[in-house]
């Protein structure tokens, strides 16, 4: 990397953004965890992490003024990587405590795990696993910071909710939970987004960071 | 339907030290921490789980330093506990880099503390620890304070309620099988994982990859955590220079080179091996 770098890593209160940060420095990134409006305009990238309830992130983001100024900057063409909860968040609407409505910068719902398995089984929810992750397209997956590592790649994931956009075009990875295939990963545009957590994936998740940042003009 | 299991190593923390006993007691050192939690990362490792295995007893927190240090290297969940008593503590605890954090102690003495954690930072984030004993008529009974302290509350019982309440997580400790190397309690994990729908980490008695298989295949349970093979797979494959030792606590154990029972010394890699020839699916 020529020059570091600046990552602005949106805090509005929730989840763990320790390791989100650690990935980034481990990597060369000039990352900062931040709300200042400023500093997340002057970024070249920006990652929204998250883990916790939808409404209460919607609340915050808004209360913290940060919805507008990420929609602005999406619009403006800045890279925006979200991670987790930031993945529901750029959704239309969550059924999550009844519904909730989201930046809906990909139109589409998040829905709740069944507490069954497709065999009538128990399913367990949260899913708190490491599982796999498979191209929807491998013209999608090569242009994606996914693009370096083998297609059916184990991640680690922790979530209770999954996104189902309108337009498959912006699906960028399957999952199979239960025995239901739902959608780990979307790209659209300057928007790449996912389920699980890289920055908890040993060195294959800080590939695919390495791969996002590389890919920042 | 055969989820991808987890092998989680245990690193229970005194002081500087990683410290590994029987039935939770008579603690010996095994090293240091953070080279045992390094290894572990590179070797295989689908999360680390510290305890600070005396912090409830004297009320005092020292694991931030150790977890802060790991976490900077080490790209994979950890989870804390010992001695988190408040949603500050929780909140201390993941800044110094945890994921997750585990309640035990103050859990059963305030309950609503995993209901408030819970709504907070996200069910996900919290674990709670069951430590059970298994009494003359037959019912297991929770314990605190690292299983010294008996609370007479029935083990079953009180996992549905932490669900309830919202944990994310359990991990079930059978402090009869602890250190043992006897195999899981079946019986003791069987009944809550059952009778729950979270995640159910089974604890305590492993002392062989067969162990870690049984208690998956019979209690139904899709992660497992465990301390002394693994700690004694590194120390008899002398992993690590003896500068991971230091001298504080008691190391005779570690210098007398005696053998350990029934606990085989394992390692994470021959753990998936062996599940992996019995078609359970985990990473390798």
């Amino acid at each position: 990397m020529s020059k570091a770098k600046k990552i602005a890593i949106i805090d509005y209160g929730l989840g763990n953004l320790f390791s989100v940060l650690q990935a980034c420095k481990e990597l060369g990134a000039d990352a900062e965890i931040t709300s200042d409006l400023n500093k997340i305009k002057n970024s070249d990238g920006m990652i929204l992490p998250g883990v916790g309830a939808f409404g209460q992130a919607m609340q915050n983001l808004e209360a913290l003024g940060i919805t507008n100024v990420l929609k602005d900057e999406v619009a403006n063409g800045k890279s925006l990587f979200g991670v987790c909860l930031g993945l529901q968040l750029l959704f239309t609407e969550s059924e999550e405590f009844g519904r909730s409505e989201g930046l809906n910068l990909i139109p589409g719902k998040v829905k709740k795990f069944p507490s069954e398995t497709i065999d009538h089984n128990r399913l367990r929810v949260p899913q708190i696993a490491w599982n796999k992750i498979y191209a929807c397209t491998s013209e999608m997956w090569q242009s994606s910071p996914l693009k370096s590592l083998p297609d059916g790649e184990f991640m680690y994931f922790v979530h209770s909710y999954y996104v189902q956009p309108e337009d498959k075009k912006c699906a960028l990875t399957k999952t199979t939970y239960g025995g239901y295939d739902y959608y780990s990963s979307v790209q659209k545009d300057n928007i790449f987004a996912v389920q699980f957590h890289p920055e908890k994936s040993g060195p294959k998740g800080l590939e695919i960071y390495n791969n996002w940042l590389s890919s920042l003009k | 339907m055969v989820e991808t299991v987890r092998i989680i190593p245990r690193l229970d923390i005194k002081g500087p030290n990683l410290v590994k006993g029987i039935h939770l007691e008579g603690l010996r050192v095994m090293g240091d921490p953070d080279q045992f939690a390094r290894y572990y990362y590179e070797n295989g490792a689908d999360e680390l789980f510290y305890m600070d295995v005396v912090a409830s007893l004297y009320e005092r927190n020292s694991l931030e330093s150790i977890i802060s240090k790991t976490a900077k290297s080490v790209f994979i969940p950890i989870t804390v506990g010992g001695g988190i008593r408040s949603t500050q503590d929780i909140r201390n605890a993941l800044k110094a880099g945890a994921d997750k954090v585990c309640l035990n102690t103050a859990a059963i003495k305030n309950p609503s503390l995993i209901k408030e954690a819970s709504s907070q930072f996200g069910s996900s984030t919290i674990v709670v620890a069951i430590e059970a004993i298994k009494q003359k008529d037959g019912k297991y009974l929770c314990f605190i304070d690292n299983g010294r302290e008996h609370t007479g509350i029935e083990a079953v019982q009180w996992a549905q309620q932490v669900e309830e309440l919202g944990a994310g997580e359990l991990v079930i400790t059978s402090v009869d099988r602890e250190g043992t190397g006897e195999g899981y309690d079946i019986e003791l994990v069987r009944a809550i994982s059952s009778k729950v729908g979270i995640p159910v980490i089974a604890h305590g008695g492993a002392g062989s990859p067969e162990d870690i298989f049984n208690v998956i295949d019979q209690a139904g349970v899709t992660a497992v955590t465990l301390a002394s093979s693994l700690h004694y797979g590194c120390i008899e494959g002398k992993v690590f220079n003896s500068e991971g030792v230091r001298v504080e606590g008691n190391t005779t154990f570690l210098g007398s080179g005696k053998k350990f029972n029934k606990i085989k010394p394992t390692s994470i890699k021959e753990i998936k091996t062996y599940l992996r020839d019995k078609d359970v699916p985990c990473r390798l």
